[in-house]
This record gives structure tokens, C-alpha cells and sequence, in this order.
């Protein structure tokens, strides 16, 4: 295999814009970062809820709960994203979906943040869900018991052990945002993976791009990492098998 | 509006998607069976290989998982032709790439079903005289492969859903096929919602015959 490899390239001014490479890719990883967290926000409230629903009394609400995450996690990222960015415009009122469709500002970062953060909702309310069913059932009794409401038990007994057990798997859905964030390019946002891709095409070369692309996702991986071992931590309670 | 949608295009664009899903089969069986038996071996040379051994497995898994699988297709799209000199197609450029990056998701789980099984059967079997191979593969395999069935299938109902990713390379999958009678019948949002239907019942009916299977696993232990 013959490479010539040339990390310098990074500085030139790329062809289609007064930019250098490395100025791409910076604004890429930012484009990457900023979906990822506000897909994560999203999703931790929305899989929050309806996680919690899915253990409530009520039966309607945990059957549409139920309906909820197997919609979002049986059919693939990439066309829920183009459901919403090419379907949902045309469930719209006409002026809606004109509006939508011409003048919407920052259109596919908006979309690609909320078909992620919807799919990843999905899957954190999964994880709330197996949290709270794996507390005792005398912990909801006791709150019970104790004259709280249905929604004080929840608020004060329930989720805050159910949460702290979950930090592991929230974890791995941490990093799966950002990993999942990639498929963003295929409507048009200028991620890490589009202006890797762009990177390759107008420079021609392959490793040195694919490289940097690939250890910026690796870096935000092990920074989400870092940030949710720090809250474990945080968070500890004494004397549970969950405290070290 | 709803009223607006034209769903007659469905039945012109059957050929298509059918075409389009049996690609999107071949990858997803290609990529299972080629993943679990290299991420069995995986499993094993991470619980009992030498030292070199061991780390290159566990350094393979962990930088696979940690890297979008977005990236890892573009990475042999763009380096197999330089390394061996002539462009592969897309189609079969995937198929290499989802063999090898789902195994280090399969041997995640085929550690986990090994580690799984009482040492006591590992030393049972060399002291009946078994080799190493012998007691793997008579002993502990079979029972950590029934015991992490439903977990298997379930990395394989993902493993089906990311094979749509591999429209990154234009590969003709059945999201590709779906997205390409769209545009040449002028019908693109009937079309989306085809494919993800399509895929909506592949996966809810595989995911559903799992519970059953972890039920029917779960009363035999």
C-alpha cells in the first residue's frame, strides 16, 4: 500500500469555501455536539415520563406509554429521520407546512434533533421503566402507607432510587446519541460525518479525514462517559449495593 | 395534507422494494453469522488467550463500540479500494464492513454468556480428559449460545435496522430502493412511510417472538 501522508493539509483553504479543512471540521464536531445534547435533553424528559407512565395504575396511559416506545424503537433512525423531515411537512396545515418546508430557520438541525431525541426517548424510557421494576414493591407500599399521594410516592420514593440505578445504562445512551447523531448528514446537516465525507471528496485524503472525523467521535464518546461517571458519584446513596 | 397522499404507487413499486429487502436480508444474515463466529472467537481469545491475545480482542471490541457505525462503513468504503487497488462495490464493501463491526457487539455478549457458565463445568471437563477446544466447544459454547438466544436476536433485530445506514454508499437496500421508486414515480412521502412500515412489522414481529423465547427459556432453567 502506497499512502503519501500529509497531516498538514488540514490548514489549506479548502476549494469550495474561503475556510480551511480544519475550520470544517470544527464547525462539524460543533453541529455534532449541539444535536446530540439537546436530542439527549429531549429525550431524558420525554423517556422520563413516559417511562414512568408505563408502571403507572392507570392502563390507558401505560398501553399508549407501551405504544410509544415500540413505534420509536422498532423502526431505524435514518427513516425516522426522513418521516420527519420529508413526511411530517406534509401532515401540516397548508401555511404550516409552507412555512416549514421554505422559511424555517435551521430546519435540519431542528429535525435531526428531534427524530433523535424522539428514537433515543424511546429507549431511555426502556431503562426507566426496568428501574423502577426492579425496586422492591414495599418501597412503593411504604410511600404509600406513609399518606403520600400516587404521584408524591413516585416523585420522592420511586425515582430517585430508580434514576440512580439506571446512571450505567443512561450512560451507554449518553454516548449512543452522539454515535446515533451521525446519521444527521443524510438530511443535509454539516455534522462531523458530512464534512468528513466532504473532507475526503475535495482533498482526497482518505485516512487523515476519516481519522480526524473518527477520534472527535471518539473524544465525545469519552467525554460523556466522564460527565455521567461524575454524576454516579455525585449522586451515591450510602449503604446501597450501587454505592461502592 | 393526508387527502393528497396517492398510495397507488405501492403495488408498481413492489419488484423494487422486494429486491431492495432481500439485500437488506443477505446483509443482516451475512453479518450475523459471520458476526457471531468471529465474535465468539473474539470472546474467546479475550477469557483465554495469551496476553497479546487478549488485548488485541478486548482493543478490537472496544474501539468499534466506541465509533459511529456511520463511520466505520465509510472507512472500508474509502480504504479497501486502496488497499487492494480496485474499487468493491458498495453492496459487498458493506458486507465485510457489518461482519466485522457487529462482531464486536456479538462478542460482548457471547463473553457475557460464557462468563455465565460455573468454572466448575470448565474443570469437569479436563478432568475427564477434554482439550481446550473439546471443553469449549462440547461444553460451555452450546450452553452460553441457548442461554443468550434471545439477547443474540435481539443485537440482530438492531443489526437488521442498521443495515439502512447503508445508504451512506448508495448500496441498494430497502431504504434505497424505497427512496429510488420515489423519485421516479414522484411519490417519495408515500414511499418513506412504505419503508418504514415495512420495516416497523419485520421488526415489532421479531422482537415480539424474542419475549416469547426468553419466557419459554426462562421456565426450562
Amino acid at each position: 500500500m502506497n499512502y503519501q501522508w500529509n497531516w498538514s493539509f488540514f490548514l489549506d483553504t479548502a476549494m469550495s469555501s474561503d475556510e480551511t479543512y480544519l475550520d470544517w471540521l470544527i464547525s462539524g464536531l460543533g453541529w455534532t455536539v449541539a444535536i446530540a445534547i439537546s436530542a439527549w435533553i429531549i429525550a431524558l424528559v420525554l423517556g422520563s415520563i413516559i417511562g414512568t407512565l408505563r408502571t403507572a395504575p392507570n392502563k390507558l396511559l401505560a398501553t399508549l406509554a407501551n405504544a410509544w416506545v415500540e413505534t420509536f424503537r422498532n423502526v431505524p433512525i435514518l427513516v425516522q429521520l426522513f418521516l420527519w423531515f420529508f413526511v411530517f411537512p406534509e401532515l401540516l396545515p397548508r401555511e404550516l407546512s409552507l412555512w416549514v418546508k421554505q422559511d424555517m430557520p435551521a430546519k435540519e438541525f431542528f429535525t435531526a434533533t428531534i427524530a433523535l431525541g424522539l428514537f433515543t426517548s424511546a429507549r431511555v424510557a426502556e431503562q426507566v421503566r426496568a428501574g423502577i421494576q426492579s425496586l422492591p414493591r414495599g418501597q412503593r407500599n411504604a410511600g404509600l402507607a406513609l399518606g403520600f399521594t400516587q404521584a408524591q410516592t413516585y416523585r420522592f420514593v420511586v425515582l430517585p432510587m430508580a434514576f440512580r440505578i439506571i446512571i450505567p445504562p443512561l450512560t451507554s445512551e449518553f454516548m449512543n446519541a452522539f454515535k446515533n447523531s451521525a446519521v444527521a448528514f443524510a438530511i443535509g446537516v454539516m455534522d462531523l460525518t458530512f464534512v468528513s465525507r466532504q473532507i475526503v471528496e475535495e482533498s482526497g485524503h482518505v485516512i487523515e479525514s476519516l481519522l480526524a472525523a473518527t477520534l472527535l467521535y471518539f473524544l465525545c464518546a469519552f467525554l460523556a462517559n466522564r460527565i455521567m461517571v461524575f454524576i454516579e458519584r455525585r449522586v451515591r446513596v450510602p449503604g446501597f449495593i450501587i454505592a461502592k | 395534507m393526508l387527502s393528497n397522499f396517492d398510495f397507488s404507487v405501492i403495488p408498481v413499486s413492489l419488484p423494487f422494494i422486494w429486491e431492495g429487502l432481500l439485500y437488506s436480508f443477505k446483509l443482516t444474515i451475512t453479518a450475523m453469522c459471520g458476526g457471531i463466529i468471529l465474535g465468539t472467537l473474539l470472546a474467546l481469545a479475550r477469557l483465554s488467550g495469551g496476553p497479546v491475545l487478549s488485548r488485541f480482542a478486548a482493543a478490537y471490541v472496544d474501539t468499534l463500540r466506541s465509533i459511529p457505525l456511520l463511520m466505520v462503513i465509510l472507512w472500508f468504503f474509502f480504504l479497501i479500494p486502496l488497499v487492494t487497488g480496485k474499487p468493491m462495490g458498495a453492496e459487498n464493501s458493506a458486507l465485510i464492513t457489518f461482519t466485522l463491526f457487529e462482531a464486536a457487539f456479538y462478542s460482548e455478549i457471547m463473553r457475557a454468556g460464557i462468563q455465565s457458565i460455573p468454572k466448575g463445568q470448565v474443570n469437569a471437563g479436563y478432568a475427564v480428559g477434554m482439550t481446550y477446544w473439546q471443553t469449549m466447544g462440547n461444553v460451555v459454547l452450546p450452553q452460553a449460545f441457548r442461554n443468550m438466544l434471545p439477547v443474540l436476536l435481539t443485537q440482530t433485530i438492531i443489526l437488521f435496522q442498521d443495515t439502512s445506514l447503508v445508504y451512506a454508499i448508495g448500496a441498494k437496500d430497502l431504504l434505497k430502493a424505497a427512496e429510488n421508486t420515489g423519485k421516479n414515480y414522484n411519490r417519495p412521502v408515500e414511499m418513506y412511510v412504505f419503508s418504514a412500515l415495512i420495516y416497523f412489522i419485520i421488526c415489532f414481529s421479531l422482537s415480539m417472538l424474542v419475549k416469547r423465547l426468553q419466557k419459554r427459556i426462562a421456565i426450562i432453567r
